[in-house]
């Protein structure tokens, strides 16, 4: 049983008109040797017991706590117009625009997309997305290589280490990846080490393609930009900034401080967590490298009686065409997601989303006070927007006690960062424009209680599923 | 009549004006942002549009309903697998306690996906005969990429680094020459025999201590099985070399045939064709990759482990020494991949197999119809899609598949995928699927019969085509000369934000 | 009939010679293939060619197509008109759609070309 039609009228309808007695005679042409043993499943579960079944999957994941967790995925409200919208069959059921005559929808979305992004990274040219961030960084590395002819580049240690081993794999053909140390104490601490930086840019015989950083970095401080970029460029590298969308409507944007490529992930614009995807890769350029941009691109045009329309256009970069020497062989975009974005961000409009930025950031001050005055400061001294890094003994054992207590302090930081020592008590926690003052009292209250060694009551013994401690790193 | 809406609408830019739109956020506090430096600033606020919620509600709406889509009706899209989307994965995927985890939460916190994540890889092994499975890929190509770099981590771990070439049909889709240039091989591409199948003799004159792997599609792109399969996985192996299946045609072969079974050592699949997760108007989508033994070690990491206990968590980054690392962040588009968990538990053994044997019964006998007036390149059974070619009109009329397609859409369907394989001339690739009845196969049928008509009689009705849809044939010259990627209006004057 | 003063390669580009230089195109029976050229990809200034090697990728909307040298030699100019307007290579394709000026390496090479009566019978042959 399946979702089709055919009945065993149907089937015998057509097996005649083929002149055939039975569907086993088109299978004729796989060798005898090769045929399938059985496929070893379960029978067909029909909709009513599958659909319990799934509920109560999904209810053993524990979504009720009090998050305080980014670290590259944030919640925030997506206003429901968004997921309404995205449930249009029309949206979801679509293909490629192959037919443009018939894909207006999805081809101005997507251009829309493109011109939405375009004013936030403030760069002339956004690709109709990639998978990821991680993606989009490493195709923004790649094209360094390409513009360039070099192929060295070198990343920040502060850029998400999910980005950065994305990288490693991409790079592990030959191609020179190298990482940007950290400042260990002062003001800048856990931002790019910009003498470091100098020195590895002006190595002898070995030119620098692209320089990576992220505004916020991981660790959710604000980075000297502008500085490393001068550096970049005075060396003939080109400069990757690896953005977060919200963050961008009140921080200053890749475009004002000459980044020559931004990537970034799209998730905080309307897309849910979902463990981990889909999401949207978020990369631009300038006019100078558009033909360096792998992936679709959609532009307005005009048809046969001059009607304003949308294509994909610049076609002929793409792997169906350019095949081995694509620049990628990146096939989809995540227009689903592109249209998600475009939805939040008309939904909410420019106001909206200060207001979100904006809102993360003063609850984030909140957090700020409140855990240190329990005695959990935070790592580094240097400006943040809305996510940082505190300090906590025995990290990773306070993080499981506070998951007992239905909070998510964060991530443990030596878990995601386990070479880098300074970080080896970190929990990087942050707040979002739903983070709400009662959470933060709860967090407070229960670190209170823990640092103190005064349990609240009867602790939760094994919590929810006695495994491995702590996240892994991953 | 358009077969979709035909309300054509201005931009978001166009429609915004200032003042419009808000309440969805609650308003900071006015010092929010006191203690963010001036330098890191941003000066010029992003002109985004203002819009009131119904004007965005309407637009995006009106937009939809420009689009065809396979909600709206049969879209054959040759090497796309466009089935029925079903709507229970669309209720499963938005399941809050699905939709809400956050991808770093603890493994203990996570028990639900990281169970079904275990239990839908188990599922694609089981398919597949292949002995594991990451889930990890975003999408068919980065399957094939990671495929690849994991052979190339095998031969790097033989110590092997004579191997510099990657061997692919020439009617292999366009991914897989792109992947192996990404992964730093040369691709050497095999003339296709007569017949449509791999040319065995080819192959193994090119195969030899420079191949690292052959990257082939089963059934090929042609909708044809390859019968001298397990000779060309002998040679292939017998040279050193691996061999790569392209899964985008799994469709066909559910139940029927299991590639690592076969000796196939790593594959990928798409989940958004053959298990039915939607297109999206062009992704999401995910691109698991199954491997035997021999490419076990290398799989990207982490995986899902279960524990003796029952329990299941993620490997820790580094657990697994051999492993080539991330392909992406996180775990996975597992969003995407709880509909496919969803379909194959709906389906079960015998409803996968059903799924085969009706999509190879509806494309053969729509080939036998389209037959009475167009070219078919190989005479033989096809699988689960066929090529027609357009070329005996084109020499005899001048209207070629392009336009023929284009007429389609007057006729309410949405086109075949055209000029590919590119191996046929005037090709058009032909796929049914399982969910599509015999009056919507018969009616796909007539159609194209009565546009062959056309090109005799009225030939330029069709090379006009479409005459009905929104907007008539555009003009992709200009659009990739002078490209314009970005809606740019005059700075107009934004409010600036209250508060 | 195509111009008569130019030397062809079997994958349809020409060359013309004046003195120590050639210029190098397309024929008008390569951009009927390839249809409506958007954008033509040339070497630098200054690069070494060598006959029958690719120097640069010519695409349409659809297609994409490699540029093979007809002789060797050291690429003097390309047509800059070219970025703005690719579309001389369709209008113009002996004229105002050139694409480089080599200084010619080894007049010898041109023997190995075909003249405008051979090429004809090439591209009539199919």
């Amino acid at each position: 049983m399946h979702y089709g039609p055919h009945t065993a009228a149907d089937r015998a309808r057509m097996l005649g008109a083929l002149g055939l007695s039975s569907i086993d005679q088109l299978f004729d042409d796989i060798p005898a040797a090769l045929r399938a043993s059985k496929l070893d499943l379960p029978d067909p579960e029909p909709e009513l017991e599958l659909a319990a079944r799934l509920s109560a999957l999904a209810a053993r994941n524990r979504t009720d706590l009090a998050s305080f967790l980014g670290a590259g995925v944030y919640r925030h409200w997506s206003p429901p117009a968004v997921d309404q919208i995205l449930l249009r069959g029309e949206w979801y059921t679509a293909y490629t625009p192959y037919q443009p005559e018939i894909s207006q929808g999805t081809l101005q979305s997507i251009y829309e997309y493109e011109s939405l992004l375009a004013e936030l990274v403030d760069l002339d040219v956004v690709s109709a997305s990639h998978y990821d961030g991680a993606a989009a960084t490493a195709e923004a590395a790649l094209m360094t290589c390409r513009q360039t002819h070099r192929d060295r580049v070198l990343v920040s240690r502060a850029v998400h280490p999910h980005y950065r081993e994305t990288l490693r794999t991409y790079f592990s053909g030959g191609l020179q990846l190298e990482e940007i140390p950290l400042v260990a104490g002062g003001d800048a601490a856990g931002t790019t080490d910009l003498d470091a930086l100098e020195r590895m840019l002006a190595e002898p015989d070995r030119p620098v393609a692209g320089v990576i950083a992220a505004q916020p970095d991981f660790l959710g401080l604000l980075e000297p930009m502008p500085a490393i970029g001068e550096l970049a460029h005075a060396a003939g590298a080109l400069f990757v900034a690896v953005v977060e969308p919200i963050g961008l409507s009140v921080l200053a944007p890749p475009g004002a401080y000459g980044a020559d490529i931004a990537a970034g992930e799209g998730q905080p614009l309307g897309i849910a967590p979902q463990y981990g995807g889909p999401y949207l890769g978020i990369l631009a350029t300038t006019d100078a490298l558009v033909r360096q941009i792998p992936g679709r691109l959609v532009g307005m045009t005009t048809d046969l009686d001059g009607q304003r329309a949308f294509v994909m256009t610049m076609r002929a970069r793409e792997q169906d065409i350019r095949r081995d020497k694509a620049a990628s062989n990146i096939c989809t975009n995540q227009a689903l997601l592109a249209l998600a974005a475009s939805v939040y961000l008309t939904t909410v409009g420019p106001h909206g989303l200060r207001d979100v930025a904006a809102l993360g950031a003063a609850r984030a001050s909140e957090l700020e006070a409140a855990l240190a005055a329990v005695g959990a400061p935070r790592i580094h001294p240097g400006p943040y927007l809305n996510e940082f890094a505190i300090r906590v003994p025995n990290a990773r054992l306070i993080h499981r006690r506070l998951l007992d207590r239905g909070i998510l302090a964060g991530l443990v930081l030596a878990d995601a960062e386990p070479g880098d020592t300074s970080l080896a008590d970190g929990l990087l926690v942050c707040t979002t424009e739903v983070t709400t003052r009662d959470e933060i009292d709860l967090f407070a209250e229960a670190l209170a209680e823990i640092l103190g060694g005064r349990p609240a009551g009867v602790e939760a013994g094994a919590g929810s599923g006695g495994s491995a401690l702590a996240g892994s790193a991953r | 009549m358009s077969v979709t809406g035909t309300r054509l609408q201005p931009t978001i830019f166009e429609l915004g004006r200032p003042g419009r739109g808000g309440g969805k956020i609650p308003h900071p506090p006015k010092d929010a942002l006191d203690r963010i430096p001036a330098a890191s600033r941003r000066t010029t606020p992003p002109a985004l549009p203002e819009m009131n919620e119904p004007d965005v509600v309407r637009h995006y709406v009106n937009l939809s309903q420009l689009n065809y889509a396979v909600d709206t009706g049969f879209y054959p899209l040759g090497s796309c697998t466009m089935k029925f989307n079903p709507k229970l994965n669309e209720w499963a995927a938005r399941l809050p306690g699905f939709a809400n985890l956050h991808p770093l939460a603890p493994d203990a916190a996570a028990q639900g996906t990281l169970q079904m994540l275990f239990e839908l890889e188990r599922a694609l092994a089981e398919i597949s005969g292949m002995r594991a499975v990451s889930l990890q890929p975003a999408a068919g190509a980065q399957g094939e990429l990671t495929g690849i770099l994991m052979i190339r981590a095998y031969h790097r771990a033989r110590g092997d680094a004579a191997r510099d070439q990657v061997l692919v049909p020439d009617s292999s889709h366009g991914t897989n020459p792109a992947t192996a240039s990404m992964a730093g091989y040369t691709t050497v591409t095999i003339p296709s025999a007569e017949d449509g199948g791999v040319d065995l003799d080819a192959f193994r004159a090119a195969l030899g201590p420079r191949t690292a792997a052959v990257m082939i599609t089963n059934p090929s792109t042609l909708g044809l099985f390859e019968s001298r399969i397990g000779e060309l996985l002998d040679a292939v192996h017998a040279a050193g070399a691996l061999a790569y299946m392209d899964g985008a045609n799994l469709n066909a072969i559910l139940g029927r045939f299991k590639p690592g079974e076969a000796g196939f050592d790593v594959m990928h699949f798409n989940v958004h064709k053959t298990f039915s997760t939607p297109h999206g108007g062009g992704g999401p989508g995910a691109g698991p990759v199954g491997v035997g033994d021999t490419l076990l070690p290398y799989l990207p990491e982490p995986r899902v482990l279960r524990e003796p206990d029952g329990t299941f968590r993620l490997e820790r980054i580094g657990e697994r020494s051999t492993s080539i690392g991330r392909m992406r962040s996180f775990a996975g588009n597992t969003g995407v991949l709880v509909r496919a968990y969803a379909y194959i538990c709906a389906h079960g053994a015998s409803g996968l197999r059903e799924v085969s044997d009706d999509a190879v019964l509806a494309a053969n006998y729509l080939m036998s119809r389209v037959a009475e007036a167009y070219d078919i390149p190989h005479e033989r059974a096809c699988k689960h899609e066929f090529v027609a070619s357009a070329s005996t009109i084109k020499h005899r009329t001048g209207v070629r598949t392009l336009d023929i397609a284009k007429r389609l859409i007057d006729y309410g369907f949405h086109p075949p995928t055209i000029y590919f394989p590119l191996i046929v001339e005037e090709a058009m690739l032909i796929e049914p699927t399982e969910t599509e009845s015999v009056e919507t196969l018969d009616a796909f049928a007539d159609a194209l019969i009565a546009i062959a008509q056309e090109a005799e009689a009225t030939p330029e009705l069709v090379t006009g085509a479409p005459h009905t849809a929104p907007v008539r044939r555009l003009d992709e010259a200009t659009a990739a000369r002078h490209p314009n990627l970005r809606w740019k209006a005059a700075p107009a004057a934004m409010m600036p934000c209250p508060g | 009939m195509v111009p008569t003063d130019l030397h062809y390669t079997k994958d349809h580009e020409w060359v013309r010679v004046d003195g120590d230089e050639a210029t190098v195109g397309i024929t008008a029976y390569a951009t009927e293939q390839l249809g409506d050229i958007v954008f033509v990809e040339l070497p630098d200034v200054g690069r070494s060619l060598d006959q029958f090697a690719t120097f640069g990728v010519v695409e349409s909307v659809k297609a994409v197509s490699d540029l093979f040298a007809p002789v060797g030699g050291e690429v003097l100019e390309t047509n800059a008109a070219l970025t703005g307007q690719p579309e001389l290579v369709n209008s113009e394709p002996y004229e105002g759609g050139w694409m480089v000026r080599l200084r010619l390496a080894d007049a010898a090479q041109l023997d190995e070309l075909l003249d405008a009566t051979a090429y004809d019978a090439l591209i009539a042959a199919g």
